[in-house]
């Protein structure tokens, strides 16, 4: 079947199978390879992306589902004038070690800002509960998107 | 920079996607390869019908254990080399029993549930007790039983010493099993090309890949070339050699296109090795002091179906460090390595010494317990003190470098603010409404800095030194190669910060290199904590020696003597002479013109460094943990983590911090949250992240963070090591508080994990 999928602004038109998930048609046919694959459950967030602005895994999202949204991957954020203040504040405060959670986690995190532009530390933690990461133990990662909600928030 | 906290030079490109990780590299014609995997835990394999398989459009191939006849078996103790896939029988739910190979991994997927295999069902042992029973079937049959291995770790017994201690207890702890679970699970995609190789895998030890690769193959390790890509956390687990990590290469011979293997979550948790699974069996003597006087320590460790080499011997690793911080005398330790129906098991993050620590430290609250002592006056009569520092353990070669055991201890306790913490908790008893509280205490040290060449030889490794080369560019810039391959540590930071500091330049001018043994001339690896005790110290030399043919250029150019010049700034100064200078970017650009030098001086500014540790390395410290639990429900709530670390020299506080965070994160999981259990059947009960207990967000504390800095004289940068720190230390400082807050209804011990269910069952069922 054909899909048309904006991705961080610029259409997107493929054949794929209907079976295809969302972070395959970005990973494999797209090249975006900064959304990762972590688990097969639905468990871990890896692959957490903004669908028509809203933070989805997108290891559960077929492309087919996407037909005619709009997706912004970790890709997206940011630009030639540096990184998004959620990514910025995960460098300024050590919120990642191997950055493999790092994106679905950037992106879970500037889903929660645009939302909430000043969580509390629990709210940080409720928020981003979906999204695992196995290196820091959360608290710098908390601490990052604190720095984030500081310095300009989702953006 | 030594001690500065600037943001790692590695987060930019992990930060905008532009990381590369193996499952991220495409290769022209790339082909998937699948497992298909044992549905049994063991029987005998009766037929393999491919056929619906290969009909399949899209697939190229499948593959049993007879096509690869031909690669010799992994090496291990002999008798129980592992094969690449299961021939004749299978040994646990998850072996791969097939390969299959199709153009895109969905094809792939759907081929290797078409591949029918059938089974004659052997007596499953999924249980120690069921390997070690009298009519247990030997898993490997070549063995007349399951006991793979038996091992004296000491050469006598301490009974004499237990008979003349006044008092002595036995206890029997249980370090459960558990899954490293990398976020980033394993990959591997091998491209063979001409009459060589390149391997693109998730891996700790490169160069240790590339010579098993060579040794397998026949091949000059010329020909080969691996390379670690940005690997999403390994913490061990990628450390072990995986069957893909040989096959995909063999097919991507046999097929002339490149080959892919990226496991899923659920292979991961059922063929990647698994960590801890020892049963403890321990002895004390003691004084009524609550000084030991004796320890004797019998270890059952739980191998799986397919034994790892490294993972039937890790029980030596604990027995070295049973005497953890304390002083005591005699210590009798000895082991036994058991085949079960059950993934392999091997190195998880800390392999083996978190398992000692666990066991020393709860032996202590024991002490206490039944002297009716404070656990921190046992502790504090029996550790280390500075003074007896280096101090030669029980065990030869083991010998602790500097460090103040005691005052970890008082500075935990006073950011504990220890004493109100237990009047408050006899506030809380005494209160039916309240939660109860529980205040537990790990002083711990664990062995780091892996290393010297004769211990680490017995892992299969080429040594256990480590190597770096550094050389500074015409524009005064320097690159760095270094031997170990991280995984989220920081090496690129760190390793600039330590060039920083002893050439003198910025450490923007400062690009660190590793993971590819194309570019970087040897190495061993990341693990056991050698990032910075042993490939820092390889950086700090080659840095030391590439300064030393600086100045000897500076010393021509102010022509002066090499001795007479000092450091300055960015270059070198004639003592006392602030004219006479010259900066470092003139002696750089001054060392690629020959014809200006004196005759004999080489040409660049350049030096291969390889540094060998003398002696492994101690990191310790004290950390505390304070949990409430809920009367009815039996969960606990970990309200305040304090840790106090003595890793030596803090080469990026954010970077030790981050270090210690996770891995008490990991400890605490341990503690309360994580095991893979198996049913009788030997069927996995905890194969995805829907039934392993990883933990999120909403389940793990903030961690308050302290450091005593102690250098070891072990090695030139007083450096210990910090990344197996945490998980060493935090699974018993959680446990002891558990079982501290339910002491006063007769609770001596509960397993991990300290689930609520079996939190309130010790509530209640104790005395
Ligand atoms: S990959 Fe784990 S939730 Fe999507
Ligand atoms: S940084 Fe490694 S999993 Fe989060």
């Amino acid at each position: 079947m054909r899909v048309e999928i904006t991705v961080n602004g610029r259409p997107h038109e493929r054949e794929v199978e209907p079976r295809l998930l969302l972070v395959h048609f970005l990973r494999d046919l797209l090249s975006l390879t900064g959304t990762h694959v972590g688990c097969d459950t639905t468990s871990c967030g890896a692959c957490t992306v903004l669908l028509d602005g809203v933070a989805v895994k997108s290891c559960t999202v077929l492309a087919a589902q996407a037909d005619g949204c709009e997706v912004t991957t970790v890709e997206g954020l940011g630009g030639p004038d540096g990184l998004s203040p959620v990514q910025e504040g995960f460098r300024q405060c050590h919120g990642l070690q191997c950055g493999y959670c790092t994106p679905g986690m950037v992106m879970a995190a500037t889903a929660l800002l645009a939302e909430r532009p000043d969580p509390s530390e629990q709210e940080i933690r409720d928020g981003l509960k979906g999204n695992m990461c196995r290196c820091t133990g959360y608290q710098m990662i908390v601490e990052s998107v604190q720095w984030a909600a500081a310095n300009g928030g989702a953006r | 920079m030594i001690g500065s906290a600037v943001p790692r030079k590695e987060d930019a490109a992990l930060l905008t996607g532009r990381g590369t990780f193996v499952d991220d590299i495409q290769r022209p014609g790339l082909l998937h390869m699948v497992y298909v995997q044992s549905t049994e835990a063991h029987a005998l394999i009766t037929g393999i019908d491919t056929s619906a398989a290969t009909a399949l459009p899209g697939v190229v191939g499948v593959w049993t254990a007879e096509d690869f006849a031909e690669l010799p078996a992994r090496p291990s103790v002999p008798g129980l080399e592992r094969h690449y896939l299961a021939g004749e029988k299978v040994h646990y739910v998850g072996e791969p029993v097939a390969v299959v190979v199709a153009a895109d991994r969905y094809t792939a997927a759907d081929a290797a549930r078409a591949v029918e295999v059938t089974y004659e069902p052997l007596p499953v042992m999924a249980t120690l007790e069921a390997a070690l029973a009298p009519d247990a079937v030997p898993i490997f049959a070549p063995l007349p039983g399951n006991l793979a291995l038996e091992q004296p770790v000491t050469p006598d017994d301490v009974a004499a010493e237990l008979d003349a201690a006044p008092r002595r207890l036995r206890a029997r702890l249980v370090n459960q099993r558990v899954a490293g679970a990398p976020m980033e699970p394993y990959g591997v995609l091998a491209d063979w090309v001409g009459n060589g190789v390149t391997v693109w895998a998730t891996v700790q030890a490169p160069h240790r890949v590339r010579a098993e690769i060579a040794q397998v193959f026949g091949l000059a390790r010329h020909l080969i070339r691996v390379v670690a890509p940005d690997v999403g956390g390994a913490f061990g687990v990628k450390s072990s050699f995986m069957p893909e990590l040989f096959l995909a290469p063999e097919l991507s011979r046999r097929l002339g296109r490149p080959v892919k293997f990226v496991e899923t979550r659920r292979e991961h948790m059922t063929h990647t090795y698994h960590g801890r699974d020892q049963v403890q069996e321990v002895e004390v003597g003691f004084d009524e002091n609550g000084a030991i006087l004796a320890l004797d320590v019998t270890i059952t460790v739980n191998i799986g179906g397919v034994p790892d080499p490294v993972g039937i011997g890790l029980p030596t690793l604990t027995s070295y460090m049973l005497g953890g911080c304390y002083r005591i005398p005699k210590i009798a330790a000895r082991y036994r390595s058991v085949l079960t129906n059950t993934t392999p098991t091997a190195s998880y993050r800390g392999a083996g010494r978190p398992e000692a620590s666990f066991l020393i430290e709860r032996v202590v609250d024991l002490v206490a317990l039944e002297l009716g002592k404070d656990p921190a006056e046992v502790r504090k009569v029996n550790l280390i003190g500075p003074e007896q520092m280096p101090y030669q353990t029980p065990f030869e070669g083991i010998v602790y470098d500097e460090a103040d055991y005691p005052a970890a201890l008082e500075l935990l306790l006073g950011e504990l603010d220890y004493d109100a913490l237990r009047a408050e908790q006899e506030r809380r008893r005494a209160d039916p409404g309240a939660r109860l509280l529980g205040v537990g205490l790990s002083t711990f040290v664990e062995m780091a800095g892996f290393g010297p060449t004769p211990l680490f030889e017995q892992f299969g490794y080429l040594g256990g030194w480590e190597s770096a080369n550094l050389r500074l560019q015409p524009d005064g810039s320097v690159i760095v190669l270094v031997g170990t391959a991280p995984h989220g540590q920081g090496h690129q930071t760190a390793m600039a910060q330590i060039v920083a500091d002893e050439l003198g330049v910025p450490f923007e001018a400062v690009s660190v290199f590793y993971g590819d043994t194309a570019v970087v001339q040897e190495g061993i690896g990341t693990m056991g904590s050698r990032g910075m005790p042993v490939a820092g110290n390889a950086v700090r030399q080659a840095a030391v020696e590439v300064a030393d043919q600086a100045r000897r250029i500076a010393a021509h150019l102010l022509e002066a003597d090499p001795d007479d010049l000092v450091r300055v700034g960015d270059g070198f100064q004639v003592k006392g002479v602030p004219d006479a200078a010259v900066p470092l970017a003139a002696v750089v650009e001054r060392s690629f013109k020959p014809h200006l030098l004196p005759e004999g001086t080489r040409l660049g500014l350049e030096s291969t460094a390889y540094y060998e540790p003398k002696n492994l390395s101690y990191p310790s410290g004290a950390h505390g943990c304070v949990v409430e639990i809920e009367r009815d429900t039996g969960r606990v709530h970990v309200v305040r983590y304090v840790c106090v670390d003595d890793c030596g020299t803090v080469i990026n506080p954010m970077n030790a911090r981050g270090q210690v965070h996770g891995g008490v994160a990991q400890g605490i999981a341990q503690a309360l949250f994580e095991k893979v259990s198996f049913d009788a059947e030997g069927r996995p009960l905890a194969a995805s992240l829907e039934e392993y207990m990883l933990p999120g967000m909403l389940d793990l504390p903030r961690y308050e963070t302290h450091h005593i800095e102690t250098r070891s004289s072990f090695n030139p940068l007083g450096v210990k090591g910090i990344g197996e720190a945490g998980a060493t230390a935090a699974p018993q400082a959680v446990v002891n508080a558990v079982v501290d807050a339910l002491a006063h209804l007769g609770v001596r011990d509960v397993e991990m994990p300290c689930t609520p269910e079996r939190v309130w069952k010790a509530m209640h069922h104790a005395s």
